[in-house]
């Protein structure tokens, strides 16, 4: 049984899921989390082996009936939804295509400021991440449980309600708003505040990969590093890192794509400038305001690829992991049979 | 063992207070200047701008919109991941990479897409309208998009638990007697019911926060079509800040209590079939 399932989701989400009822991407973490899984859940699985466990078995009618109901809900729900994206920006043409996206500089503002807002929050996010995962997943602390469970807290909020957030800190009218506008700095309606509400948003992402992962981890091999005599520097890059460096990748992937996606925390905050705070998403909006809707879908289309590139990493990095894990297992089989 | 890290590993200060720090500045203390901003009004103020009647139409629908997102969910959801654990067929693995494309996608393109399908000219639009199924601009709209973005929750919490399902059991079940229908409802389903509960609590969380791909395809027709989000955005654009914060205040205090409310019922049954 080695199909795409069979190592991604694991023994842990009964309790998992009683955790935390936090959403996005909550349970698209990486397999690693769940060290076992792999090798466990093998022997348990049902309907797809090579040999025929009658009762537990649905009969062929049903299955196949099932079946077709699951490729007709995706079908409409995601296929069609997604052909009609790439159809919609190049129906007019490849060339209409190209001008809708490089040769308007409004649009191409919109993407420089998109590429230029979601990295500095994922970096902001990697570097909160990390430190909370050490501190959580190395260290006993009183509130401990207290400190993870308020990481998910950004989930809950509404888009529009974070946005608003910042606009009530640093805006004109905000508590910080008249010294802002002594000291000449601009954080709503620029660049900075854009940052923050997608900050806010994507907070606890990369955070909520890396936890789990550092708690499965272990601290044996950092504690006899530092018995070894490493110092906090070369504990990082030789022990620490190396350990969780996909974990931080998938982490970034996962972050990078709903920071670049980000709609409404950033449509509060930006006051909609043409050609200056406006986001990719922000400009779909407004080109699908103005009735230009093949320069929305042209937009939409880059969006989308996007996010199709971001899946194609996700599923890559779940099947590495994997790969990892069942290699692991193995050798740690093999160690105990010897 | 984890006692004795703090003597030998570096960093526990230094970590733990960048934590705190940055979750103060970023999180607590915005969420706090909130609060305070909300409650500046007075109580007529407040209930003015929370429980005004273009208001309570937004909350409404935005519940109903949301829970029947959800509830939708719930069998597409539990239908997708069966399939996905249980049989083999061609293209599955992209199949299951694809459940994850709503995560994936922003909202805006979403909205942008949903609202050029169900439109009288669009993909999906050309055979519904002339049935009277009116996708575009109306409630039927909002809940639609909803499905769309929320849908992966229910699959991903479910599918795990689906893949722990002993096989014995079921086996068992045959043997005493029962019939496959039998052997689901009686057997699969409380066992994977607090995932199901907890998956539509998640899909039902998102659903009311959604404010991207709704602005698109709803119209945002006060007393019709119009969301919650949307009101905390047309009251900051009249600069009235206290009122948006206090919307904002409700808006909160709904999806708390939403989760609350799922997780105290996620332990019930949990409590009860475990």
């Amino acid at each position: 049984m080695s199909d795409s399932t069979s190592g991604r989701r694991p023994l842990a989400p009964r309790g998992e899921a009683a955790r935390s009822l936090t959403p996005p991407l909550a349970d698209a973490r990486p397999a690693a989390v769940r060290p076992e899984s792999a090798a466990d859940a093998a022997p348990l699985r049902v309907g797809a082996g090579t040999k025929s466990r009658r009762g537990a078995e649905d009969p062929a009618i049903v299955r196949w009936t099932l079946i077709a109901l699951a490729f007709l809900a995706m079908t409409i729900l995601v296929v069609i939804p997604l052909a009609n994206v790439f159809y919609e920006a190049f129906a007019k043409g490849v060339g209409t295509y190209w001008d809708n996206l490089y040769n308007d500089p409004d649009t191409l503002s919109a993407i420089f400021m998109t590429l230029k807002v979601a990295p500095m929050a994922v970096a902001l996010n990697v570097v909160f991440g990390f430190a909370a995962a050490w501190a959580i997943a190395r260290f006993r602390f009183p509130g401990r449980a207290l400190l993870t469970s308020l990481i998910d807290l950004p989930f809950a909020v509404s888009p529009v309600v974070a946005g608003l957030l910042f606009v009530l800190l640093f805006g004109l009218q905000g508590l910080f708003g008249q010294w802002l506008r002594e000291v000449d700095v601009k954080i709503i309606f620029a660049w900075p505040g854009l940052v923050l509400a997608t900050t806010f948003v994507t907070f606890p992402i990369v955070a909520r990969e890396l936890i789990p992962l550092m708690e499965a981890t272990g601290s044996d091999e950092e504690v006899a590093a530092v018995s070894l005599g490493a110092r906090w520097w070369q504990l990082l890059s030789r022990v620490t890192l190396p350990n969780v460096k996909w974990g931080i990748l998938y982490g970034v992937i996962l972050c990078n794509a709903r920071a670049m996606g980000e709609f409404g925390a950033v449509a509060v905050v930006s006051g909609r400038i043409t050609g200056q705070t406006d986001t990719m998403p922000l400009r779909v909006e407004k080109l699908f305001q103005e009735y230009n809707l093949p320069g929305a879908f042209a937009v939409a289309s880059v969006l989308t690829l996007l996010a199709l590139i971001t899946l194609v990493i996700k599923v890559t990095l779940e099947w590495r992991t994997r790969r990892e894990l069942e290699e692991a297992s193995r050798l740690r089989t093999l160690r105990s049979e010897a | 063992m984890l006692d004795v890290n703090r003597r030998i590993l570096p960093g526990f200060g230094l970590s733990l207070g960048y934590t705190l720090l940055y979750m103060n500045l970023l999180v607590l203390i915005p969420i706090t200047v909130l609060a305070v901003k909300a409650s500046q009004l007075s109580w007529p103020e407040f209930s003015e701008a929370v429980f005004n009647e273009r208001a309570i139409a937004a909350y409404q629908l935005t519940m109903g919109a949301s829970f029947l997102a959800a509830l939708v969910n719930l069998v597409i959801g539990l239908l997708i991941a069966w399939v996905l654990v249980r049989y083999r067929f061609p293209g599955k693995q992209i199949f299951d990479a694809l459940v994850d494309l709503p995560f994936a996608l922003p909202t805006a393109v979403a909205g942008l897409v949903y609202s050029s399908l169900y439109v009288k000219k669009g993909w999906l639009g050309q055979f519904l309208v002339p049935l009277g199924f009116q996708g575009s601009y109306s409630r039927t709209a909002v809940v639609l998009v909803l499905i769309f973005v929320s849908f992966p929750f229910v699959v991903r919490t479910v599918q795990p638990v689906i893949e722990d399902l002993d096989a014995d059991v079921e086996e068992a079940a045959a043997c005493l007697g029962a019939n496959r229908l039998q052997t689901f409802t009686r057997v699969i389903l409380p066992t994977i019911l607090s995932a199901l509960i907890t998956g539509f609590a998640l899909a039902f969380a998102r659903a009311i926060g959604e404010y991207g791909s709704v602005v698109f395809v709803s119209g945002n027709m006060p007393y019709k079509t119009e969301i919650a989000p949307v009101l905390v955005v047309s009251n900051l654009e009249a600069f009235q800040y206290k009122q948006a914060a206090a919307v904002a205040v409700a808006l909160l205090v709904l999806s708390f209590s939403a989760l609350l409310a799922i997780n105290v019922l996620e332990r019930w049954s949990r409590r009860r079939y475990v």
